[in-house]
């Protein structure tokens, strides 16, 4: 069977997602038999790929880049799949969303909260266009799959690949639907 | 007691007359999920996860405030009941600000139960984010309404067992809000004994005692069953 090209992106979250997938452990090395990483925090990639089979987006669709990047994996992978809480629902990212747009939240954070120096940074380039609203993935581009979860624990993510490996459409249900 | 027999799920059953939809199934073991229904309350019909299709043309009744009928056929599973009921989970989530993660009940929580139950993996509608208020200004309990389902069993449990109704509603449609009084801070209520009822009643962690953090706030339903036994059978049973 052909190695699977896997992909896993990290968005508007704080990487717990992907720590819990190096928490599969020992079975990484089964993944690594079966898949290739072609593009993820874990490998230095600079471009998203072409032809990606599947790709597991990490956090909610923040900023400007957050939305091109998530444009073109959705051009570029067979399967887009929500990967955790923030992907599928927004979940602590949105939670920005009760201060209004983006504005508001920048104000609230460099000017409001400052101690010292209360100012947007101006330098151009430091600060990301942050979009109005956070959104869950599949607000903006069509997603596959969901993996719920704050992170998605190990085994459920392992139960996610070793379908895909095999070639499978995954399934997940009861406790492992679990948000949070 | 008068008994009615009517079919729930093609099987024939039976019920005293007076009784629920509800209480028929659930005698006959037939399990339909509910969210504002709590033994020894008055019932409302709030959340209407309970809903079942009635008769030929399938006419969806609340099966908790729906009594029991002669030669009534009822069913409890249907493709467009499950459909009515996700959509009704992925609607609360919606509404308020619901982030299991960072909440005090996260893990035990009837609202994240119940969309696992349900099949909720993801949310289909836009959500609103609305900015509310937590109070915490009560010696021993808060309340955030970020993740209040407005079921009122709270209202219910306080006007009802407690017999001091500090819990009531105000405003309508999605700007409802609990109350404590006169909508004055919890803390400063004149009435509320601070028994605790309502924070073992909520089934969400929009009702928790101060100092939980995350996933700490476990719910003592078992409390509420030993009230209500004591009332009931007048046994106090420990």
């Amino acid at each position: 069977m052909a190695r699977l090209k896997l992909a896993t992106v990290w968005l508007g979250g704080c990487s717990g997602c992907h720590m819990s997938f190096l928490d599969m452990d020992e079975w990484l090395i089964d993944l690594a038999q079966a898949a290739d990483i072609v593009y993820s925090p874990f490998v230095d990639a600079k471009e998203f790929p072409d032809n990606v089979d599947a790709t597991l987006v990490e956090g909610a669709v923040a900023n400007e880049d957050h939305f091109n990047l998530a444009r073109q994996i959705r051009k570029r992978s067979r399967w887009v799949i929500s990967f955790g809480d923030c992907a599928v629902t927004g979940n602590v990212t949105a939670m920005r969303n009760y201060f209004g747009g983006a504005k508001e939240v920048l104000d609230r954070g460099y000017v409001e909260l400052a101690t010292q120096k209360p100012a947007w940074p101006s330098d151009p380039g430091v600060l990301p266009t942050l979009l109005d609203r956070v959104v869950p993935l599949h607000q903006v581009i069509p997603v596959d799959f969901y993996i719920p979860g704050c992170p998605p624990p190990a085994g459920r993510i392992r139960k996610v690949l070793s379908a895909l490996i095999e070639g499978k459409e995954p399934h997940l249900e009861g406790d492992d639907i679990r948000f949070g | 007691m008068a008994v009615r027999t009517l079919t729930i799920n093609e099987k024939l059953v039976s019920a005293p007359e007076g009784a629920t939809i509800l209480q028929a199934a659930r005698e006959n073991g037939i399990d339909i999920p509910t969210l504002c229904q709590l033994d020894g309350l008055s019932t409302v019909g709030a959340c209407r996860l309970c809903l079942v299709e009635v008769g030929p043309s399938g006419r969806l009744q609340a099966a908790c405030v729906t009594q029991v009928a002669e030669e009534m056929v009822v069913r409890t599973e249907t493709p467009k009941l499950r459909e009515y009921r996700k959509m009704i989970i992925e609607l609360l989530l919606t509404e308020r600000n619901h982030v299991c993660a960072v909440c005090v009940a996260n893990h035990h929580c009837e609202l994240q139960d119940l969309a696992v139950k349900l099949g909720v993996d993801h949310v289909r509608f836009e959500y609103l984010h609305p900015h509310l208020a937590v109070d915490v200004s009560h010696e021993l309990f808060g309340i955030d309404h970020n993740r209040c389902v407005l079921c009122t069993r709270c209202v219910r449990i306080c006007d009802e067992i407690e017999g001091v109704h500090t819990w009531d509603v105000s405003g309508r449609g999605t700007n409802a809000r609990i109350i404590s009084d006169l909508n004055q801070p919890w803390g400063e209520s004149p009435t509320c004994t601070s028994c605790g009822k309502c924070v073992q009643a909520c089934p969400t962690g929009a009702i928790f005692r101060q100092g939980s953090t995350v996933a700490e706030m476990e719910k003592d339903r078992q409390r509420l069953r030993f009230l209500l036994t004591a009332r009931e059978k007048r046994e106090w049973l420990v």
